[in-house]
């Protein structure tokens, strides 16, 4: 009965998009307010719907109803109850039930907060929501539903969820992901708004900047998780593999940064408005192409699942009615659309610019060794994979001039400003960062390294010239408290943003260079030394878990002659799928990680270990994470929650 | 030319250098590094470059995984139900790793004929076949 109540609100809650769709919109065109206003109300009706299919697959899932067959093949009945929750989106179906859910999310959140948009651009991006849910719910209804029944016999015990996805990365890292992606739909909503009403000032840059950097922290949170999750479970002390659903994530991400940037520019100064707007239809644009190279099985990746061609097919229909649609409807609008000021070229904006060429061109290189083995197959001229040497040489020069850019923007003025006065400013900051890289490799290291080099030059010159220049902010302050008050929380959310990058650099610098490790085999007394740090092996016992298992290594880590800490990897084996799981077991350090994870049981009870020295591997999480934070402290910016004053203002200057 | 125009013009020469160059650059790195797949059929035929770096997939061989005793050195055969090949790997293997379960090894053919893996790549998700492998037997099962 109760998935049976999932399907139909599923049904119901389609039925208030297809209104959501098309009663707003065609409000604004008769400009009926009452027409314009049922948007609010239907996106309620929408959320509330699918929130009830959500729990009842959430149900079904808590009691062990094996007669749904998504919970039979995803679920058991010894799985802890946490990751049967989890589970609802730990396969395909749910995981786009969870998509549409958080879209229905969003929408209902853009009509909740943007009670100072006027109407009718409020009735518009509703409606183009929509329009998104429409195509999203039916995908689910027709090729994807999570409530179909096993009948008329169904098994007395479900198959059990993938081991790899019995984590706490797997309860938070799809959430997280899905709440970025998804959230630039609302972007995107918010350009098609602009396109349709050929409304595209400042004001609007104003509405639409919060969504986008909340939707931009949630998925550089969402990735930063992902890395974190892949470092620690999939075994093997990976932080990124350059996979291809790696970089379906990545590729909106990087272009989502430039939306953020871009839009900075439009609100600021009104310049770059049909570029912010195709960067908002092609971060959306990526992230459904990362939806459909995640659910349609065309890549060999580790995040591939097995499925079929129909489903793959639709997302691609979808996807070529979002991006055909929305580019034909920039096409003809877009010549429309005026700068509002000039600038010269040694300005905030010409800055802003070459942050968004790189961060496109990035983008576009990520996009090219992703597809490039899909495309080479089609015209049928073998079969290829790009590996990470690839994506590593594109990465690093252009990551590092944007680094460099990242540096000099900073001290430079909207509109102009004078070389003299940046060179000024900045020639002491690059001297200090140039030293301290060279000498950091033979401190740190053993000698000169160039890639240690480059990597904390730019760091340094990040955090030298973002701290520069806010401490440079208080030479006339009157008091520091006053002015820390003064200063708006955008201005500290771009500063903690940005600190992010310097410390996600020193920490993908330190971590590639200085890692070491070590793979051999194991014997009760065997010791390994590595980076300094003395390894002894104990042996294995056996223990019970919940639903598995395990052989328990013992390795006692000495310091010299202080044991610093006992590391317990397992080797886990999950009896309802007959899986083997490598649980690796970390001393996990602000400045290093000690790793160890055991590999597979050799002869004579000897084991193969592999054991790392990770330094600095954290900074990677820890600088996502200040990105992700600063993205949304921006939001609480005073100015996003002004009444429509400034905004009625601009909309006389352009009636 | 008007002065203007001349600035336009330098404008679009220095943006289609910029562009041919990026482009350029992008196609030698991708050429670089991109490792071919073969099927062990087409590797036993002696298809496959001795020395360049290649991907070979196929379904691990039944009974045929052989560890050294001292070291974490171990070989084994792989199929795609034609011609099977051995590959040779040190290291740990990854857990998805058994008999008959289809992987994917990277790495270099030695002058030996044998196949000297640096990496080894099984799924996540044990119903899944990699497309690779699925096509290559699918070609094999069509010709027999």
């Amino acid at each position: 009965m109760i998935p049976e109540i999932g399907e139909f609100s599923l049904i119901l809650s389609f039925c208030f998009s297809i209104l959501l769709a098309i009663i707003p919109m065609v409000g604004t065109i008769i400009k009926n307010e009452l027409w314009m206003n049922y948007g609010q109300t239907m996106a309620k009706g929408q959320f509330f719907f699918i929130l009830i299919s959500f729990i009842c697959l959430g149900y079904s899932f808590a009691i062990d109803d094996f007669s749904v067959t998504y919970v039979a093949n995803h679920s058991n009945s010894l799985l802890p109850t946490q990751y049967k929750l989890s589970a609802i989106w730990g396969g395909h179906e749910g995981s786009l039930l969870l998509w549409v859910f958080i879209l229905s999310g969003w929408t209902l959140a853009v009509s909740i907060f943007s009670k100072n948009l006027p109407l009718d651009m409020l009735a518009r991006v509703l409606s183009v929501m929509g329009m998104i849910a429409i195509g999203f719910i039916l995908f689910l209804l027709l090729t994807s539903s999570p409530f179909e029944r096993y009948l008329p016999r169904f098994p007395a015990d479900g198959a059990d969820l993938n081991p790899l996805l019995q984590d706490f990365g797997l309860i938070v890292h799809p959430p997280m992901l899905y709440m970025g992606y998804v959230g630039f739909s609302v972007a995107f909503a918010f350009a098609i708004a602009a396109l349709l009403s050929g409304r595209l000032d400042s004001a609007w840059a104003r509405w639409s900047r919060p969504w986008t950097n909340v939707a931009w922290a949630f998925l550089a949170m969402g990735i930063t998780l992902g890395s974190w999750w892949a470092y620690y479970e999939l075994g093997w002390g990976g932080w990124w593999f350059w996979d291809p659903v790696e970089n379906a994530s990545l590729m909106p991400w990087l272009v989502g940064t430039a939306l953020v940037h871009s839009l900075a520019a439009t609100e600021k100064r009104g310049v770059f408005k049909s570029w912010t707007l195709l960067l908002a239809i092609f971060a959306f644009s990526l992230s459904l192409l990362g939806t459909f190279l995640v659910r349609s099985g065309v890549l060999t990746s580790v995040h591939a699942f097995a499925s079929d061609p129909e489903r793959g097919l639709f997302i691609l229909i979808l996807l070529a009615i979002t991006i055909g649609g929305s580019l034909t409807l920039f096409a003809i609008k877009a010549p429309n659309v005026q700068s509002e000021s000039r600038f010269s070229w040694l300005s905030r904006e010409t800055f802003l610019l070459i942050n968004n060429v790189f961060l496109t061109v990035m983008a576009m290189t990520v996009l090219l060794g992703t597809l490039y083995p899909l495309l080479l197959d089609s015209l049928g001229a073998g079969k290829i994979s790009v590996g990470p040497p690839y994506f590593n040489a594109v990465f690093v020069p252009i990551m590092s001039l944007m680094a460099i850019g990242l540096g000099i923007s900073i001290s430079v003025r909207w509109r102009d400003t004078s070389l003299d006065r940046i060179i000024e400013a900045l020639w002491k900051p690059a001297l200090a960062s140039i030293l301290i890289g060279i000498a950091f490799p033979f401190i740190y290291g053993s000698g000169f390294d160039f890639s240690v080099f480059l990597g904390i030059s730019i760091s340094l010159w990040i955090i030298l010239t973002i701290s520069l220049e806010f401490i440079g902010k208080f030479k006339h302050a009157e008091s520091i408290f006053t002015k820390l008050k003064q200063l708006p929380m955008s201005y500290y959310g771009m500063m903690l943003a940005h600190l992010g990058v310097a410390v996600v650099a020193i920490g993908i610098t330190l971590v590639s260079v200085y890692s070491e490790e070590r793979d051999i085999r194991m014997v009760a007394g065997d010791k390994v030394s590595l980076a300094g740090y003395e390894f002894e092996f104990k042996g294995t016992q056996q223990v019970q878990g919940a639903n598995y298992t395990a052989d328990r290594g013992q390795l006692i880590v000495r310091d010299g002659d202080n044991v610093i800490t006992t590391l317990n990897p397992e080797k886990r084996h999950y009896s309802v799928k007959n899986n083997m799981m490598t649980e690796a077991d970390i001393d996990q350090g602000f400045f290093r990680d000690l790793y160890v994870a055991m590999g597979e049981p050799l002869d004579d009870g000897a084991w193969a270990v592999r054991v790392h020295y990770k330094p600095f591997v954290r900074w990677l999480w820890y600088g996502g994470t200040l990105m992700a934070l600063g993205g949304l402290v921006t939001v609480t910016d005073k100015r996003y929650r002004k009444k429509t004053s400034l905004s009625t203002k601009n909309e006389a200057t352009h009636a | 030319m008007t002065p203007k125009r001349k600035k336009r013009l330098y404008i679009i020469l220095a943006l289609v250098f910029g562009t041919g160059i990026a482009v350029g650059l992008t196609m030698y790195a991708l050429n670089q590094n991109i490792n071919l797949f073969y099927s062990t059929s087409q590797v036993a035929d002696g298809e496959a470059p001795v020395g360049t770096r290649i991907r070979v997939g196929g379904m691990v061989v039944k009974n045929s995984i052989k560890r050294s005793k001292d070291s974490l050195q171990v070989s084994f055969g792989i199929t795609d139900y034609g011609k099977p090949i051995t590959v040779s790997f040190t290291g740990i293997l990854p857990d998805l790793f058994r008999e008959e379960q289809g992987i994917i090894a990277q790495g270099k053919m030695d002058n030996q004929g044998i196949f000297q893996a640096d990496e080894v790549l099984a799924k996540h998700d044990e119903n899944y076949m990699p497309p690779e492998i699925a096509e290559s037997m699918k070609k094999k099962a069509g010709t027999e």
